[in-house]
């Protein structure tokens, strides 16, 4: 316990250390929300949704911004082999699946913050929250989200290396992963190929849940939300382990 | 007691063999000097000690422990300074303390006490609040030398703990070492292509070259080993010169080395005049003689053929630094 706590606290630091990345990852979030958002809020009419389309994509953006700076936290391994300190970790007496463990709830919790300065700031652009239990709900699915692609993160890191590949994992995983999720449309309206592929997309059902928190109203229930996405989350911490665990130094 | 003990321990890379057959033994309480140029696999060997390497073949015991099925018990009984840096630059340098302290389960009240202490011996108490990335590579060097004590290790790795600074430095560090050595009783086993360093520090060296060892004992005993004295001839013509002075009954042997060659000799000052006249008499040009005992690096020379500056010179360091300058990036 000890062990995964002090990589958390460590991951926590650099974190709250470095402004200008919190302040840099904001932008992209801010500037779909404003874009989209304000853009196309007159424009669009979501069938069977009272809500207008700024608030419909909100738990979208609130979500990209959790996915995004997780899928970073995890993939941040590469600098520590690169710099060397994780050489340092590995060589303590403890097992390398409490280094990731800490390092995945680091990561998960950096990204609940990213997503909550968003959720925060979409106050300001129409948005709301509508009681404590819609936000508990929200909160959770963005742990979810949090804790899953900070391992899928240190999955593709393990074995890089080095920054090479980041931008493979970027282009190839993280923007379709991101794209396809339904957060900036609705799934009901797809015709029926695309929207299988929506169903396969782990993000979807953390996207659907934080709509379920924030707007009380979602397309798939939350309950399936939550059972896809704690099977995957799982998933990806026990492949993220096991790549971890095989990782060489 | 052997508190580290080597048996044919080996690493291939691909088919690549970096570290042959390995064996020796190192004593309780010494320094123990582990020399060779860039590339002989001294980094390979100590990451096999310290478990971060397995073994291709061969065993290995630190500690009494057997460092591929003991591998938590070896790690909790050595301390590790790595050649390249391991710090986290974005922490202070009491935060990297405290982050090791807490991987090694130390206590608390302990922990920030040896911190503490630590800190000072290396004299970076004063600066314990900076982050670590403001701070000098000497500084740096220090502050991974305090955090791999923090937990007081039986055996310290000391990869090339001074490559990179100055002399100042160097012999600061080297200072604590010994101190650390003679008061805390760690063994201590180092790394270093300085043998000058080496030759003053080390109670006993071994020699590795191209994964093998070729040489092990005190460096008194390998420097009387040469035997006799070393003259050194600067001279473009090293090819005529040597058949010439082989033909003297004083002479032992002799190694070419880069317009350079050395012979060994018996009382060298009376026999530098012989081998001038010698060069006079057939044309061959000089361009310098130097006299001098023999060091570590003629012990290296006399058992490869080769100096171990040669080797700095040559490619692989080249490609080494260009490699961590793409990785420091
Ligand atoms: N991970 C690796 N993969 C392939 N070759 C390696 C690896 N690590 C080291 N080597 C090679 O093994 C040899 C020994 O390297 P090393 O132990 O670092 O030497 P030293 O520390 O004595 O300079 C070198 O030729 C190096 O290129
Ligand atoms: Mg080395």
């Amino acid at each position: 316990m000890g062990v995964i706590y002090t990589i958390w606290l460590r991951n926590v630091k650099r974190y709250l250390r470095s402004k200008s990345r919190i302040v840099g990852s904001l932008g992209m979030p801010l500037f779909f929300l404003l874009i989209l958002g304000f853009g196309l809020n007159s424009v669009i009419n979501i069938p069977g949704m009272e809500h207008d389309y700024i608030r419909f994509i909100i738990p979208g953006i609130v979500a990209m911004s959790v996915l995004f700076t997780s899928v970073f936290s995890g993939i941040q391994i590469i600098w520590d082999k690169q710099f060397g300190f994780l050489k340092e970790t590995l060589v303590a007496p403890v097992s390398r699946v409490e280094i990731m463990l800490g390092q995945t709830l680091g990561g998960a919790t950096t990204a609940l913050i990213q997503g909550l300065i968003i959720l925060v700031l979409s106050l300001f652009l129409g948005g709301g929250v509508p009681n404590v239990a819609g936000f508990l709900i929200a909160v959770l699915f963005m742990v979810l989200i949090g804790l899953s692609f900070t391992a899928l993160g240190i999955a593709f890191a393990s074995p890089m290396e080095d920054m090479h590949g980041f931008q493979l994992v970027m282009n190839f995983v993280i923007f379709p992963v991101f794209g396809l999720s339904g957060a900036v449309f609705p799934i009901s309206t797809l015709p029926p190929f695309l929207r299988y592929l929506t169903y396969l997309d782990p993000l979807t059902y953390g996207v659907e849940g934080i709509r379920a928190g924030l707007l009380g109203t979602s397309q798939i229930s939350p309950p399936v939300c939550f059972f896809a996405l704690i099977g995957f989350a799982t998933f990806m911490i026990f492949l993220g382990g096991y790549l971890f665990k095989r990782m060489k130094v | 007691m052997k508190i580290i003990i080597l048996e044919s321990l080996t690493k291939k890379f691909n088919g690549f063999t970096a570290v042959d057959n390995v064996s020796f033994t190192v004593k309780e309480g010494e320094v123990f000097g582990f020399l060779g140029p860039n590339g002989a696999g001294k980094t390979t060997t100590i990451s096999m000690l310290a478990t971060l390497l397995g073994p291709t073949l061969g065993e290995a015991h630190v500690n009494g422990f057997n460092i591929k099925t003991q591998k938590d018990d070896v790690r909790k009984s050595i301390g590790i300074i790595f050649q390249d840096p391991s710090l986290d630059e974005e922490l202070t340098a009491y935060e990297n303390m405290d982050f090791h302290g807490r991987l090694y389960h130390i206590k608390k009240d302990i922990r920030e006490k040896r911190i503490k202490e630590l800190l000072k011996l290396v004299e970076l108490d004063e600066r314990k609040n900076d982050l670590v990335k403001k701070f000098s590579g000497g500084m740096r060097r220090r502050l991974e030398i305090a955090r791999g004590l923090l937990h007081e290790p039986k055996v310290l790795f000391l990869d090339e703990p001074t490559l990179g600074l100055d002399p100042q430095t160097r012999n600061h560090i080297w200072e604590y070492i010994q101190k650390l050595n003679k008061e805390k009783k760690i063994t201590v086993m180092i790394t270093t292509h300085y043998m000058e360093e080496a030759d003053k520090l080390c109670d006993r060296v071994a020699i590795i070259d191209k994964g093998k060892i070729i040489a092990l004992d005190t460096p008194k005993n390998l420097k009387d080993g040469i035997g006799g004295d070393l003259i050194t001839v600067e001279t473009p013509d090293a090819e005529s010169l040597c058949p010439l002075v082989q033909e003297f009954s004083w002479f032992k042997s002799s190694n070419q080395h880069d317009g350079f060659v050395t012979f060994n000799v018996m009382d060298a000052e009376k026999h530098i005049a012989g081998i001038a006249d010698l060069s006079c008499q057939n044309n061959i040009e000089i361009k310098s003689i130097n006299v001098h005992k023999p060091t570590l690096e003629d012990v290296f020379l006399h058992f490869t053929g080769r100096t171990i500056r040669e080797e700095e010179a040559g490619s692989v360091e080249h490609m080494r630094m260009m490699h961590k300058a793409r990785r420091r990036r």
